[in-house]
C-alpha cells in the first residue's frame, strides 16, 4: 500500500539522495535487486523509470536504458511486479517516472489504482505540465499517489503557480536540454529555489547533470536533495547484472558528502 | 485566420516538458496578435504570391475524369509551388513570425526532405540560421534533398535514435529545442504538436482551401462533392479541408498510408489502426503497441512514414465529418505512373497515396459531381526509388 508521508520521510532532517534507473535495464530480474542495492548505499527515495519508445526528455545514457528494456519487452505490468517485490523488503519511498502515454493506455484508473496496491508514493510524468495536469490529478488523489512537479530554469514566472500546487517534492531541473552527466552545474539554482521557498514548504531537490561528490555537496546547500540518474543508468550499462556493489558504493560516495 | 483553441473535441492539447511552456505560450500570445495584424497578413500574402508562386493552378484533368467515368476530376497543383510542395506556404508564415518574435535561429525535422527544404530556404530568404533534424534512414533514402537543404545554406543532423525515421527526427529536435530556445523557433511541419501548432499550421495551409473553393466556384459554379487528399500529419489535407469543413455536402476523404497492408505490421495507417494516444505535445491516435509504445511505422512515402496525425484529423474523423482510407505501396505506386501516363503529371509518392483514393472512389460518383485531390507536391524526388520499387537499378 501506499503510504503519502513516506516522500516527506525522505527529506526528514536531512538532505535526500534520489536515484533513478530505467526498470528493466538489463533485465527485469535485476531490478528490485538494483533498487535495493540503492538503499543500502543510502539513498532516500528511488524513481523507477518506466521504459518508452521515445523518451524526448532524455539524453542518450537513459535513452539507451530504454532501449535495451524494450528489447525485453518490458511491461508496465513487470514495473508493477518489481515494485510489488522491493515492498515486500524495503519501506524506501518509491515514484514511478513514465510518459504520459504508456499511463494513459493502461487507463488512469487501473494505473493508480495499481500503484496504490502495489505501494508506489508518487509520480513524475515529464511530458505533463501543469497546464495538462488535471489529466490526472482527480484519479492520483483518489489512490493517494503524489504528482511530482517539474520546474526549470526556463519557468521563471511559472514557478509560483507550479509550486503552490505542488505534492511531495518539487524536481528542480537543473539545466536546459535533456537528462545526462555534465561537468558544470549551473551555480545559478539559488533563486529557484528562493521562489520556490517563498510560496511552498514542498521539498525542493534538484536533478540532471549531477554525476560527482563536489557537485551535490554544492547543491544541497540550497536544495533538500539531489537527484542522479545517467550516472547510475551508466554503471548499469557498464556492469550489467553484476552492477549491484557498483551502484551501492556509488550511492554510498555521494551520499557522505550531503 | 480562425481557430486557436487548444483543442479539437477531446484532442491537441499541449503536453509538453516544462523546459519549454513559457515558449509554447509565448508563440500562442505572438501568434494571437500577429494572425489578424494587417501588416503581417499583408507581408505573408506578398510572400505566398510573389515568392512561392501562388495561387496554385486547378486543373481539370478531362482524359483521366474520361478514363475514370466517373467524377469531373479537378488537381489543386500545389506541386506548382515554389520547392515542389504545399510546405512553403507554412515555412513562409512561420519564419516571418519566427522573425517577429525576435528569433534568429530555426530547427526543423523532415521526413522525405520537403519540410526541410522548403525550411531552409525560407530561412535563406530571411537571413536566419537554420538546423534541419533527419532520421538516418531518411538521410540515405533522400540523399539529393539533404544536399539541397546543405545548399541552402542549412546543418542538417542525421537523426541515429530509435527508428531513424520522422519520428525520431521529430523527438531529436524537440531535444535540441530544449537545450537551445532562447532565439531559437522549431518550425513545425505539419498540423502536429501541442498548441498552437497545429492550429497556426492549418491556419497557414488553409490558404489552399481558400483558393480551391473560390477556383471551383468560378469554373463550376458549385462546390465539389468530394474532396480527397494525403495524410501522414495532415497538413495538405488539412489545408484543404479548411475551405470546405463548413460545407456539409462536401465529402472529405484523407488518404493514409498502408505501406505492405494494414494487416502487416508494415503500414503507416493511423486512423484506420492506431488508438488514442499521448504523444509528441498532442492527443491524437497513434499507431501503437499493446503497451502503449510507439510503432515503428512503415511506407514507401517518407512524408507519410509517421505513426500519428494531427489533432483536428483525429477529430473529424470521430466526429464522422472527414473519412480516412487506406492505401498501400502497391496501389500509390500505380497511381503514380497512371497520373504520369494519363495526365503527364509526375506527383510525389505522398500525393500519389491520394491519386489511388480518386482511383478507388471516382466510380462512386456521375460526371455531374465535382471531385477535388490536392496534389501535394511534385515527384522528381521519388523517381529513382520508384523505379528501384520496379526492379530498376537507378540511383540518383
Amino acid at each position: 500500500m501506499s503510504n503519502p508521508n513516506r516522500i516527506k520521510s525522505a527529506f526528514a532532517n536531512q538532505k535526500a539522495f534520489i536515484g533513478f534507473l530505467t526498470a528493466g535495464d538489463p533485465d527485469i530480474s535485476n531490478t528490485a535487486e538494483f533498487i535495493l542495492a540503492m538503499e543500502e548505499g543510502g539513498a532516500d527515495l528511488i524513481e523507477v523509470g518506466i521504459p518508452f519508445s521515445d523518451p524526448v526528455a532524455e539524453g542518450p545514457v537513459i535513452e539507451a536504458a530504454n532501449i535495451r528494456a524494450l528489447e525485453k519487452k518490458v511491461s508496465v505490468d513487470d514495473v508493477f511486479g518489481v515494485i510489488r517485490t522491493v515492498r515486500q523488503k524495503s519501506d524506501i519511498p518509491l515514484v514511478i517516472l513514465s510518459y504520459l502515454n504508456p499511463v494513459y493506455f493502461y487507463g488512469y484508473d487501473k494505473f493508480f489504482a495499481e500503484c496504490k496496491a502495489v505501494g508506489v508514493d508518487g509520480i513524475i510524468i515529464p511530458d505533463l505540465p501543469y497546464e495538462e495536469c488535471r489529466e490526472v490529478t482527480d484519479v492520483a488523489d483518489k489512490y493517494g499517489i503524489e504528482l511530482i512537479s517539474l520546474v526549470t530554469p526556463t519557468s521563471q514566472n511559472r514557478i509560483e503557480m507550479i509550486a503552490k500546487e505542488s505534492k511531495g517534492f518539487i524536481y528542480v531541473v537543473s539545466s536546459l536540454g535533456v537528462t545526462g552527466i555534465r561537468d558544470e552545474i549551473d551555480n545559478n539554482i539559488k533563486p529557484t529555489i528562493d521562489a520556490i521557498k517563498r510560496v511552498t514548504d514542498t521539498p525542493a531537490a534538484v536533478g540532471f547533470g549531477i554525476n560527482r561528490a563536489d557537485q551535490a555537496a554544492e547543491l544541497v546547500q540550497y536544495a533538500d536533495g539531489v537527484i542522479i540518474g545517467s550516472a547510475i543508468v551508466a554503471l548499469i550499462e557498464e556492469h550489467g547484472a553484476n552492477a549491484s556493489d557498483y551502484i551501492r558504493n556509488y550511492v554510498k560516495s555521494i551520499k557522505v558528502a550531503l | 485566420m480562425n481557430n486557436t483553441s487548444a483543442r479539437f473535441g477531446e484532442f491537441g492539447g499541449q503536453y509538453m516538458p516544462e523546459t519549454l511552456m513559457n515558449e509554447v505560450h509565448d508563440l500562442e500570445k505572438a501568434y494571437a496578435r500577429y494572425k489578424d495584424d494587417p501588416a503581417f497578413l499583408e507581408e505573408f500574402d506578398v510572400l505566398l504570391h510573389e515568392y512561392a508562386g501562388r495561387p496554385s493552378l486547378m486543373y481539370h484533368a478531362a482524359k483521366m475524369t474520361q478514363e475514370l467515368g466517373g467524377g469531373k476530376i479537378y488537381f489543386k497543383r500545389e506541386d506548382l509551388n515554389h520547392t515542389g510542395s504545399h510546405k512553403i506556404n507554412n515555412v513562409l508564415g512561420q519564419c516571418l513570425l519566427a522573425k517577429k518574435m525576435g528569433k534568429t535561429r530555426v530547427i526543423a525535422e523532415t521526413g522525405a526532405g520537403q519540410h526541410g527544404v522548403a525550411t531552409a530556404t525560407a530561412a535563406a530568404l530571411m537571413g536566419m540560421e537554420c538546423e534541419i533534424f533527419m532520421g538516418k534512414e531518411d538521410v540515405k533514402r533522400q540523399a539529393l534533398n539533404v544536399y539541397r537543404m546543405e545548399l541552402l545554406g542549412a546543418t542538417v543532423h542525421s537523426v541515429t535514435s530509435g527508428t531513424m525515421t520522422l519520428k525520431d527526427a521529430i523527438n531529436e529536435t524537440m531535444r535540441e529545442w530544449c537545450r537551445r530556445v532562447e532565439d531559437t523557433h522549431y518550425v513545425v511541419g505539419s498540423v502536429v504538436g501541442p498548441h498552437p501548432f497545429p492550429a497556426i499550421v492549418a491556419d497557414l495551409q488553409s490558404i489552399i482551401g481558400k483558393e480551391s473553393r473560390e477556383q471551383i466556384l468560378q469554373l463550376e459554379g458549385k462546390l465539389p462533392a468530394a474532396v480527397i487528399a494525403c495524410v501522414g500529419g495532415g497538413s495538405n489535407a488539412m489545408g484543404i479541408f479548411r475551405g470546405f469543413i463548413a460545407d456539409e455536402g462536401v465529402r472529405l476523404i484523407g488518404c493514409e498510408a498502408a505501406g505492405k497492408g494494414v494487416d502487416t505490421p508494415e503500414h503507416a495507417a493511423t486512423i484506420t489502426k492506431g488508438q488514442k494516444g499521448v504523444f509528441h505535445g498532442m492527443k491524437s491516435y497513434f499507431c501503437q503497441d499493446e503497451n502503449g509504445m510507439i510503432a515503428p511505422v512503415y511506407s514507401i512515402s517518407a512524408g507519410l512514414d509517421y505513426p500519428g496525425i494531427g489533432p483536428e484529423h483525429s477529430h473529424l474523423h470521430d466526429s464522422r465529418r472527414a473519412d480516412y482510407i487506406a492505401v498501400t505501396d502497391e496501389d500509390a505506386v500505380s497511381a503514380f505512373e497512371y497520373l504520369a501516363r494519363s495526365e503527364g503529371i509526375i506527383c510525389a509518392i505522398e500525393s500519389a497515396h491520394a491519386v489511388a483514393g480518386l482511383i478507388r472512389l471516382a466510380k462512386e460518383y456521375t460526371p455531374d459531381d465535382v471531385i477535388i485531390v490536392n496534389l501535394s507536391g511534385r515527384g522528381d524526388k521519388d523517381v529513382a526509388a520508384i523505379a528501384r520499387y520496379r526492379g530498376r537499378n537507378v540511383y540518383e
